[in-house]
């Protein structure tokens, strides 16, 4: 009976292949063919500037609050170019560059953060679930969705994401403990980008790495440099294959930092000093990535200038969509707020549909009258 | 003609249980204990020696856990049928059943559905420790997007977890305890389904009806039967089976006969169930009321302790006071 170190076998590895000033680690290198990996440039300059955008449209009371997402186009590109159609693509809120990569409309993105529902429903041909804002509540659906895919006997996997203050909540935890319990093929990303709104990870865990609670669960973990979209996609592709051949759940945690606010709602000068913004700017993904891809022939300079020109109407051409689909009489229905709750209408909500319906009947029927009045005392003038 | 069988409550959700798993592969059951164990109140007796642990899951001990994969696997086309192991502790995935089991379904304009059922034993009268006897189903109610029902014997627990089953919604499946082994009623051998929504009038009456569910509804049954017999009253009795949604409908045609109601349940009464009927009552048959309207309820206290829990539960004297009381107004 003596007292003795337990082994603890797992080691947490960092993984790095294409630093800041775009040197790359040819050992590390993945083997991604060059229509892949403009594919990859492409949405993340996409996501880059549709955020932006939608920065200056909820400037300019176009757009509701949203959280921003530059920043985090690495992980989040670097990730999902990782699964196929078939797999599953679960995010949190900033995962705006992947679900455009993977076929989320523009006009999708920007109806969500607008206040309509039509922007939470899934693109056809993919299994996508919509954004979803209860922080780490999302992470237990990749879980149960990996359950189904083994019971099922799919070879398939679900990717899913997390901020690092999201790694707080009891569903992070049950659900870290459901997959790995079940080897249920789901591969876990956490966009670590250091602050939860305003609480600095310090305050969040007293850890060294988030990647290390994989251990306390049973399933491999990696810290990744969240900025290069080349070491999130091998660390990604690797946890999916594993995965997809019986080898349950991974832990990736992906180390970027916000470049903007947490929303459009905060003052991140509260928080963060400006040294420690600019070192992180420095470091940004979408810079060394172009970079890389000219270095390697991928791209011309003049190629990517015609890219941006491109991404650039193609925003706008989705803001217009959205615009005008934002005005539609289907989109505009308040009465459709009573449509899709239940499989089938309810006696209960058919009344408060009537109400609703009458009410507006009634103010219309004010608002004639009103005019009405208006006109008729402007002409006695 | 299709025979029946005799059985107790237990035993008839125990063979729902049986037939869904039988009848539809994408019927998984899963929860704390629910495989070997055989569920702490042996509801899951056989399954899983019969359907594998694939089928009859031991999850982890976390009802967030069990509620919010038990989403992600009707996302994927299962149907999971999960026990909290006491309603009690539902309240951990509460969470997971308001912000997503209740939402998918309207979020995504009818494309992603949830079709899962949330069972959960509730209620008193069995002495359980603290913790263990509480009635939420109107917290539950309260949330738009969940079915809300309860059964009250045999018949209608084994008709009612069929319908929730079968269900393309979220169905919160409340199992007062207290009747899991009370009495045993006749159950069909033919699988019958209850339209969630519905409720039944048991019992035909004319002075006044009697609204109640679940445990309660049998101490309801239990004073309207020694009422009528000792006095010379008519009364009504409705089993309300479906708390939500709610079918308000036959209680006002009911009250439109009687003009007097009584509303019996175990749950708290402030906000609760009866609350709701009476506003639903007042909305649509108020002119048809010739007294107010009474609630035999728990009280608005955490459930006392076992040594005292008998106070706090309805009992047949006080729905017989009530029902006096409102015919003599």
């Amino acid at each position: 009976m003596p007292r003795k170190p337990i082994e603890i076998t797992e080691k947490i590895e960092y993984l790095s292949i294409l630093d800041e000033n775009a040197n790359v680690d040819a050992k590390l290198e993945p083997k991604l063919d060059n229509a892949t990996l403009k594919k990859m440039y492409r949405f993340m300059l996409l996501g880059r500037r549709t955020d932006e955008r939608m920065l200056k449209m909820q400037r300019t009371g176009r757009l509701g609050t949203f959280p921003q997402a530059s920043g985090h186009e690495a992980v989040s590109i670097g990730s999902v170019s990782a699964i196929e159609k078939t797999d599953w693509h679960i995010p949190a809120y900033r995962e705006l560059a992947g679900m455009l990569y993977r076929g989320w409309s523009l006009e999708k993105i920007i109806l969500y953060w607008n206040g309509y529902e039509e922007g939470a429903v899934p693109p056809e041909g993919v299994n996508d679930l919509p954004y979803c804002v209860p922080v780490a509540s999302q992470l237990l659906h990749a879980a149960g969705v990996g359950m189904a895919m083994n019971i099922k006997g799919d070879k398939k996997v679900a990717l899913t994401y997390f901020g690092d203050g999201s790694s707080s909540e009891g569903d992070f935890h049950e659900a870290l403990n459901f997959a790995s319990v079940f080897k249920a093929p789901v591969v876990f990303v956490c966009q670590n980008n250091q602050y939860a709104i305003s609480v600095p990870l310090s305050k969040q865990m007293n850890c060294k790495t988030l990647a290390q609670r994989a251990v306390a669960y049973g399933m491999p973990g990696i810290k990744v440099d969240g900025n290069d979209v080349l070491a999130m996609y091998v660390a990604t592709k690797e946890a999916v294959d594993r995965a997809k051949a019986g080898g349950g759940p991974t832990l990736v945690e992906g180390l970027t930092y916000r470049f903007t606010p947490h929303t459009t709602a905060d003052d991140p000068k509260r928080y963060r000093s400006e040294d420690e913004s600019k070192e992180w700017f420095g470091k940004e993904p979408l810079t060394r990535f172009a970079k890389y891809l000219q270095n390697k022939g991928v791209v011309t300079a003049k190629e990517l200038e015609e890219m941006e020109a491109e991404v650039d109407a193609e925003i706008r051409a989705g803001i217009e969509r959205s615009e005008t689909l934002s005005k539609s009489e289907e989109l505009m229905n308040p009465l459709a707020m009573f449509d899709y709750l239940y499989g089938e209408e309810t006696e209960h909500l058919k009344a408060q549909k009537e109400e609703l319906k009458q009410y507006l009947e009634h103010k219309k029927k004010g608002k004639k009258q009103q005019n009405h009045t208006a006109h008729a005392a402007g002409s006695a003038k | 003609m299709a025979g029946t069988k005799e059985m107790n409550m237990a035993k008839a959700i125990n063979l729902a249980l049986h037939e869904a798993l039988e009848r539809d592969e994408n019927v998984v059951v899963m929860g704390e204990d629910v495989g070997y164990d055989e569920g702490v109140f042996r509801i899951t007796e056989g399954l899983v020696q019969k359907y594998g642990e694939k089928r009859v899951i031991d999850t982890p001990l976390a009802e967030a856990g069990i509620m919010g994969t038990a989403i992600g696997m009707s996302i994927y086309g299962l149907r999971p049928v999960c026990e909290i192991q006491f309603s009690d502790f539902a309240n951990y995935a509460f969470n997971q059943m308001e912000s997503h089991a209740a939402r998918f379904r309207n979020r995504t304009r009818g494309q992603i559905k949830t079709p899962l059922v949330m069972r959960m034993p509730s209620g008193g009268g069995i002495r359980a420790l603290e913790h263990h006897s509480e009635s939420r189903e109107a917290t539950w109610a309260h949330v738009p997007g969940l079915k809300v029902v309860m059964p009250s014997g045999p018949r209608s627990a084994r008709a009612l977890l069929h319908s929730a089953i079968q269900d393309d919604d979220a169905v919160v499946f409340y199992e007062p305890k207290s009747l899991y082994r009370l009495f045993k009623e006749e159950v069909p051998d033919e699988i019958e389904t209850f339209p969630i929504g519905k409720a039944q009038v048991v019992k035909e009456g004319k002075d006044l009806t009697v609204v109640s569910f679940g445990a309660s509804f049998r101490v309801a049954l239990d004073a309207v039967e020694t009422l009528e017999e000792d006095q010379d009253v008519s009364i009504e009795l409705i089993d309300l089976l479906s708390i939500s949604p709610m079918d308000h409908a036959t209680i006002c045609k009911s009250v439109e006969k009687t003009g007097r109601l009584v509303v019996v349940h175990e749950g708290p009464r402030n906000l609760g169930i009866a609350a709701e009927i009476i506003a639903r009552v007042n909305e649509n048959a108020f002119l048809s009321l010739e007294a107010p309207v009474k609630r035999v309820t728990g009280y608005d206290v955490p459930m006392p302790y076992f040594s005292k829990e008998q106070f706090f539960l309805p009992d047949a004297d006080k729905v017989a006071l009530a029902c006096m009381e409102t015919i003599k107004f």
